[in-house]
């Protein structure tokens, strides 16, 4: 379970390769490298070492004690806000940054929603002393003001992606644009487990240090025992395919939570955008829709393929929660536990609280995926 | 079998002369079916009609902004192929649009409504061989004719699966980015010409970046012909119309057969 995808880039019917002739031989060239690096124990110790004394991994996994009890159900929390840069996504860009150099790569673009991917990248590039572009919608750019700031001081050019709804959905199209133009220098710093193969395959082993950590600290935690339940928030779904893979193989439950605006799996349509065959909101002719979510980071309009296939073939499920019960699970945690979330692992905290019935008395380990500093501008105007 | 398309352009290229083919966005302004039999009228071998799409990863500020004109305005796939179906254009049509509008109501309903629609061709650049089977299947089976587009990235073996994959034309790539109009033609240009003219009996036409009269002169010292798109685009966009357009097509053409006839 988890090892896919197949030579050709899939999983079950999903995935695979569908970008410009242009970029090719780009993505073939990096799975080549990703391929014979992953299995290569220089590499491997040089990454492990660097999400170690870098980024502050192993994160901690944490009982929740207080919310516990206060909705019957047996909440844990993979700590993956306390990360350097605030979120899981530093595991991916470390690795990525770090094969990108090997391949001789002196250049990263990257997209972002809500900045985290942004913000890792940018770190990545200014430890590895790389040049790098990162494109954000105009709306985003608005939303997440601080995280853009964050960027430029570590060194980053900033473009705002102004075509269509001006958000993660087009900061894709305009990096992939510009990857076009610039292959030979530059590597795709892709920050989910989306795009063409192998992007799906490979952000999801560079994540799967958060399953692997968090299914041994649970074993510990819970006297042997495995959670009961395994949730995460799921946009394009790295975090998820990160938490799911240290499960998978194991009787737990998986269950990826959607925003209702941007359910690409609750909707199951299958499409094919940004690079792979997977989920996809489009309308009776295949346009793609835009999302909406209150979160940055989760408003897009697809998913990654190896999520379509867990749904397709029953091993995940997938739920939706409202704006509104995100606003409410972003207090609860911040009040009961001292812990502000980010905006889209609250989708995960706001699934938990919902169905605490259906819950009760069990244990739900929920990859609390990035801190929520970057949201307390937007909620101030919210909540005052 | 030859389709039309290719056959049309095979003409052209026995004669001695050169293949033009200008692209133009389906539904952009009320007129555009106007504007596609303005371009033929003035000695375009084969249209290519762009349907729009959403995330146009491949089209660079023009043809997004008449892309995004025209989805505004309620363009459809149905609505550009019920225009075309029964239009007396004169000369071979290809659709150049993205997979996922072929893919979501299924690849053979789509080719079909292609051949219903009298179109002959399809260039779907989001689609590479590695992918390309079962929408090229769908598009053989209805009589559609899929043309694949070669990169200057490619490596040399990679170039004569594309050309033997491809239909109607192959259509090299002239530079390594995404469609408009740039101030020299790039060195790639006729290079991937070269490297394809060397492995197919095709025609080969290159497209993307090539914005001028000069520059398709200059890049059919060695291809068979050029795609023009973002320039054509550009002057629907500032309002150009049938005649504008037609007058645009005249001049590549003039320019053409005075290099080459």
């Amino acid at each position: 379970m988890m090892n896919g995808p197949d030579q050709d880039g899939r999983f079950g019917e999903f995935g695979g390769i569908f970008v410009p002739e242009t970029l090719v031989p780009a993505c073939q060239e990096l799975e080549a490298a990703f391929r014979e690096a992953w299995a290569d124990p220089e590499f491997r110790s040089d990454l492990d070492g660097l999400l170690a004394d870098y980024a502050g991994r192993p994160s901690p996994v944490t009982a929740c004690s207080n919310l516990s009890a206060e909705i019957g159900v047996n909440v844990l929390l993979k700590r993956e806000d306390l990360n350097h840069t605030g979120s899981h996504k530093i595991n991916n860009v470390l690795g990525q940054a770090l094969l990108a150099k090997r391949m001789g790569k002196t250049r990263l673009v990257a997209e972002t929603g809500a900045g985290q991917h942004g913000v890792a990248t940018a770190t990545a590039a200014a430890l590895f002393d790389m040049e790098c572009i990162v494109y954000m919608g105009e709306v985003d750019i608005a939303r997440q003001e601080l995280n853009v700031f964050r960027m430029k001081l570590l060194g980053t050019e900033v473009r705002s992606a102004q075509s269509g709804s001006r958000t993660l959905k087009d900061a894709v199209n305009e990096a992939m644009r510009h990857w076009v133009s610039v292959v030979d220098s530059t590597h795709y710093c892709l920050g989910s487990a989306m795009g063409p193969h192998p992007y799906p395959w490979m952000v999801r082993e560079f994540h799967r240090v958060i399953g692997t950590e968090a299914r041994q600290q649970c074993l510990k935690l819970l006297d042997g025992r495995l959670p009961d339940v395994v949730t995460a928030c799921v946009g394009g779904g790295s975090n998820a395919i990160g938490i799911f893979s240290g499960f998978a193989d194991t009787d737990t439950e998986l269950v990826g939570v959607e925003p209702a605006g941007g359910a690409a799996v609750g909707r199951a349509v299958p499409g094919i955008v940004h690079g792979s065959l997977s989920y996809l909101m489009q309308d009776e002719w295949g346009q793609v829709l835009e999302a909406e979510s209150i979160s940055a980071g989760l408003d897009y309009p697809g998913v990654g393929p190896e999520h379509s296939y867990l749904a397709s073939t029953g091993r995940a499920s997938y739920v939706a929660v409202t704006d509104a019960e995100v606003v409410e699970a972003f207090q609860l945690l911040s009040r009961t536990e001292g812990i502000i979330p980010a905006l889209e692992s609250a989708h995960a905290i706001a699934w938990v609280s919902r169905a605490r019935e259906e819950l009760a008395g069990k244990t739900v380990l929920v990859n609390l995926s990035g801190r929520g500093d970057k949201d307390v501008s937007q909620m101030m105007d919210i909540l005052q | 079998m030859i389709g039309a398309l290719e056959a049309a352009l095979r003409n052209r290229r026995d004669s001695g002369r050169k293949c033009l083919v200008p692209y133009i966005t389906g539904g952009l302004g009320d007129d555009w079916i106007e504007v596609v039999r303005a371009a033929a009228a003035a000695g375009a071998d084969a249209i290519e009609i762009g349907i729009p799409f959403s995330d146009p990863v491949m089209d660079g500020p023009t043809i997004q902004l008449a892309n995004d004109q025209a989805l505004a305005a309620g363009v459809t796939p149905q609505s550009i192929l019920g225009t075309l179906r029964g239009a007396d254009i004169g000369v071979p049509t290809a659709v150049m649009t993205y997979v996922n509008l072929a893919f979501h109501g299924g690849y053979q309903r789509f080719a079909s409504n292609l051949a219903d629609a009298g179109v002959s061709g399809c260039i779907l650049p989001d689609i590479p061989l590695e992918e390309i089977e079962p929408w090229a299947e769908a598009a053989d089976e209805a009589g559609v004719e899929t043309v694949l587009l070669a990169a200057p990235t490619a490596p040399d073996d990679r170039l004569p699966r594309i050309c033997q994959r491809s239909r109607g034309f192959v259509y090299g790539v002239g530079l390594v980015g995404i469609t408009g109009v740039r101030t020299d033609l790039a060195d790639t240009a006729k290079v991937i010409a070269g490297r394809l003219k060397s492995v197919t009996d095709k025609p080969v036409l290159v497209g993307v970046g090539v914005g001028s009269p000069t520059q398709a002169v200059e890049v059919c010292e060695v291809s068979d012909g050029v795609v023009i798109g973002s320039v054509v685009v550009q002057r629907m966009l500032d309002g150009g119309g049938p005649e504008g357009v037609g007058e645009l097509v005249a001049d590549f053409r003039s320019a053409l057969d005075a290099a080459y006839s």
